[in-house]
């Protein structure tokens, strides 16, 4: 168990409601250094909700989250804007941004966040997330060139380019075939291993959670119903916890 | 203020719609003229058609007109592309990466459509006018030292300069009223058509709003 203060990620009593959909009820969690943790749910369950309200593209309606020491619910524009850039974020859709180039897409952060950076620097830390992801010949495609695959690769990459030491990962495998699933997967537990990052991946994917997770927080009626790894909750005799252990082979 | 994608939106504004704008600015030349020439024939005010049709034209015709294609062209544009990245999360992927979409999407489109309709509206009174000129060469013979001649006897600065002015009221508009109803798209693809199609709508209906309000105020201030 990690203590407090190698928790990178730390939300507690987190609630936000849509309407009278009361989404994430008084919910708590923590993410230690360089953990992969994964968040499992039902669909619709506000597992991606939950990522969104730590990057804060949704505002919580009552609680605390705090990345790397700060209080995300209060911050203003500017430390924000700082904060996410120590923060990837990979969209369940991906996401790229489908009128400009791999490349354009890998150098958008970098022109934000790495102003001084000379052509030449950015070349090479695109060539390097390209490697990271085993696509260096798709540098000049379209993202209406890849396929789902690559692009999920592609928009990895791009959530790596400013070295991030944290990654939150949004049905990473969904829609994806077995293969390229198993793949995306790995490559998830290689970055971590690489470069040391802490990830929470939402997911209700078992073969990517049994792949990836360290850690495995099970999100049942806008609560932290349980959490383990995933040998402790394939043991469970919990019949919601069971339900999720017993579907795959 | 980005001012790499305000200089690609401007292109993209500018160049792009340009050729719609000079064609049928030619037409409206063209047509006006045809059509008018025989009222001023049955009055013997034929030489005065140069004029007529030259104010007529700079003043109203060509301002409405070329922001009425510009709202279909451009108001469509934008709120048909700011809805699909609404809808495919491209903005909030912006937003996570530090870069304030609106500073990105929204000023650098509103400012390019701001300065971008008066010019094509400028241009395309200019080749209005030379459409102007055939169609009065179709039905006598003018030289066109002798028809711009006639035409800057009536045609003042207070013709062009509210009518350039009231064209920068529409490119905001037009530009404002798309990135709005994009960035309100909801419902997937659906929504992407519904935002295109409501921008196109409330653009046209707001560029007539203005090309009243400007009237009025011309005819306030004495401008006319």
């Amino acid at each position: 168990m990690n203590s407090p203060s190698q928790h990178i990620v730390e939300i507690r009593d987190l609630s936000i409601s849509f309407g009278d959909n009361h989404v994430l009820k008084s919910f708590s969690m923590k993410v230690g250094e360089g953990e992969n943790i994964v968040v499992l749910g039902k669909s619709g369950s506000g597992k991606s909700v939950l990522i969104k309200c730590i990057i804060r593209l949704l505002q919580a309606d009552s609680g605390s989250i705090r990345v790397m020491g700060e209080e995300v619910c209060n911050m203003d524009t500017r430390e924000l804007d700082k904060l996410r850039a120590s923060i990837g974020f990979l969209f369940q859709s991906n996401a790229l941004y489908d009128s400009m180039t791999v490349r354009e897409n890998l150098e958008f952060p970098l022109r934000r966040h790495r102003r001084n950076l000379s052509q030449i620097e950015r070349e090479a830390l695109v060539m390097e997330a390209l490697d990271d992801v085993a696509l260096p010949h798709t540098i000049n495609y379209m993202p209406e060139e890849l396929s789902g695959g690559m692009k999920k690769r592609i928009a990895l990459a791009r959530a790596l380019m400013l070295k991030p030491r944290i990654i939150l990962y949004d049905e990473p495998t969904t829609g994806l075939d077995p293969i390229t699933a198993r793949e995306i997967s790995a490559l998830i537990v290689r970055i971590q291993q690489r470069y040391g990052t802490s990830s929470i991946i939402i997911s209700h994917d078992m073969n990517c959670v049994r792949a990836t997770a360290n850690r495995v927080v099970l999100l049942i009626d806008g609560k932290s119903y349980c959490e383990g790894s995933t040998v402790e909750l394939a043991k469970s005799k919990d019949e919601q916890v069971r339900g999720f252990f017993e579907q795959t082979i | 203020m980005e001012w790499s994608e305000w200089l690609n939106q401007c292109f993209r504004i500018g160049n792009l719609t340009l050729p719609l704008v000079a064609i049928t600015g030619f037409i409206m030349g063209l047509v006006i003229t045809i059509q008018s020439y025989p009222s001023m024939a049955a009055f013997g005010a034929e030489s005065w058609l140069p004029s007529v049709v030259s104010v007529s034209l700079v003043r109203e015709i060509v301002p409405v007109i070329t922001a009425l294609i510009c709202a279909g062209k451009i108001g469509s544009g934008i709120g048909a592309e700011l809805g699909s990245m609404q809808v495919t999360e491209q903005i909030d992927a912006m937003e996570v990466s530090g870069t304030n979409p609106y500073n990105y999407l929204v000023v650098t489109r509103v400012m390019a459509s701001t300065l971008m309709v008066p010019m094509l509206v400028v241009i395309s009174d200019a080749i209005a006018l030379y459409g102007a000129f055939l169609g009065v060469n179709m039905k006598q013979d003018v030289s066109f030292s002798l028809y711009t001649h006639q035409i800057f006897q009536k045609l003042t600065f207070n013709d062009v300069l509210p009518s350039i002015f009231k064209s920068f009221f529409f490119g905001f508009a037009i530009g404002a009223i798309g990135c709005f109803k994009g960035f309100m798209t909801r419902n997937g693809t659906q929504g992407v058509g519904a935002s295109a199609n409501s921008a196109v709508v409330i653009s046209t209906f707001v560029v007539f709003l203005i090309d009243l309000v400007a009237a009025q105020l011309a005819d306030i201030f004495s401008i006319t």
